[in-house]
């Protein structure tokens, strides 16, 4: 309780005691914002998300790929993500082509093809736009798992459900970022309220050149990945 | 009324289709959960339940409450923007109950994760080769983690 009362009392401080934190699931509409340039592929993110989630060895809810551009074969690159990143990644002694790290997690798609398949209505995009998973009514068919373009999604091996990323469903509500925003040491991941005309992300996708993943596939997806290379699958 | 003569079959057919439907309205009733259908085709009460999970991390604001004097350190310094839990690790049961201590931290471990010198790191990022830049002496010999510029002292 007492990170949600700091958060209400940064308020106070600040003289608006009535901006604080009353949390309205229609007054959100979530989103990500990851900054390519930014990322130094440390893993910090993948290891604070694997603590505050509970997130079972060998499994990923966010994880990060390094690509490898060289100037001989631009579509091809090649990816690697050794444990998700979670313990970062072997070091390159020599500056050959272009390298860049990828960080990934769950889009939260507004029209996203894992909450259409679900026979039981188990999973679903919550009125704030975070897609969620309701494991108490999930059967563990998986077809989610396989709907899912982007591969966020697994069969948790104990509870034999579907488990993602909830966006840190239970910080966010409470006035908190998510744990990979809060751990990320260069600010390359930042949560956004697309609903809050005040959000820092709106003069931000003004004036960038930010794109989703597989754009293509039309999933509404709503982490926008900025100066994202043109080889990124 | 002789066209009706032959119905008894049909209102008996009748009944029993009547009979499985307020059947299956009951056994709806109690099988479908209250909330299902509140907001979509889900159970509604499935959002509160998820957002009630515990925090692990209690988020830099709390630490600030408590900690006003390292933020003052950290703020002119490289790492203001480096939130205390991202070395630190999760750290709201201390928060709740401040008689439980943080474990104690490894520089050699920690500077590394993020310092480590690799081509495949954006190039304006500070980075060494931690064998060529102190030899095996502990970062924080010279670097002060909340700090780090040599300028702004050594240990603390």
């Amino acid at each position: 309780m007492l990170p949600a009362a700091a958060i209400a009392w940064k308020y106070v401080l600040a003289g608006t005691p009535e901006e604080s934190p009353n949390y309205t699931m229609t007054d959100h509409w979530w989103s990500m914002l990851i900054d390519i340039p930014k990322c130094i592929g440390c893993g910090n993110c993948v290891r604070a998300c694997a603590a505050e989630n509970d997130v079972p060895e060998g499994h990923f809810r966010t994880w990060v790929e390094r690509y490898h551009v060289t100037d001989y074969d631009m579509v091809n690159p090649q990816v690697i993500s050794p444990d998700g990143g979670k313990e970062g990644f072997p070091t390159v002694a020599e500056d050959a082509g272009k390298y860049f790290f990828v960080p990934k997690m769950c889009n939260h798609c507004a029209d996203s093809p894992c909450t259409q398949v679900c026979p039981v209505g188990a999973t679903f995009v919550a009125p704030d736009g975070v897609v969620l998973v309701d494991q108490t009514y999930c059967l563990g068919c998986a077809y989610c798992v396989q709907a899912c373009p982007y591969g966020c999604r697994y069969i948790h091996p104990e509870k034999r459900v579907a488990d993602k990323c909830t966006l840190c469903y239970h910080r966010i509500t409470k006035g908190l970022t998510t744990a990979c925003v809060e751990n990320c040491p260069t600010g390359a991941r930042q949560l956004a309220d697309l609903k809050n005309p005040n959000d820092p992300i709106h003069a931000f996708l003004k004036t960038h050149h930010v794109q989703v993943l597989k754009p293509q596939m039309a999933t509404g997806a709503k982490v926008f990945y900025n100066e994202l290379d043109g080889s990124v699958r | 009324m002789s066209h009706f003569k032959d119905t008894g079959h049909l209102l008996r057919f009748a009944a029993l289709f009547v009979i499985a439907f307020v059947m299956f309205l009951v056994i709806r009733h109690f099988v479908v959960p209250k909330t299902f259908g509140e907001y979509g085709h889900y159970r509604g009460a499935a959002i509160a339940e998820i957002a009630a999970k515990p925090v692990k991390f209690a988020g830099h604001e709390t630490c600030e409450t408590c900690h006003a004097d390292i933020l003052s350190i950290k703020a002119p310094g490289k790492h203001a923007n480096v939130n205390c839990e991202a070395c630190h690790g999760p750290l709201a049961k201390h928060a709740d109950d401040p008689s439980i201590t943080p474990p104690k931290l490894d520089t050699a471990v920690l500077c590394i994760r993020c310092h480590a010198a690799s081509a495949a790191k954006p190039k304006g990022f500070p980075q060494v080769d931690a064998d060529q830049h102190s030899g095996g002496v502990p970062c924080e010999t010279c670097h002060q983690p909340h700090s780090p510029a040599i300028s702004a002292g050594g240990a603390k």
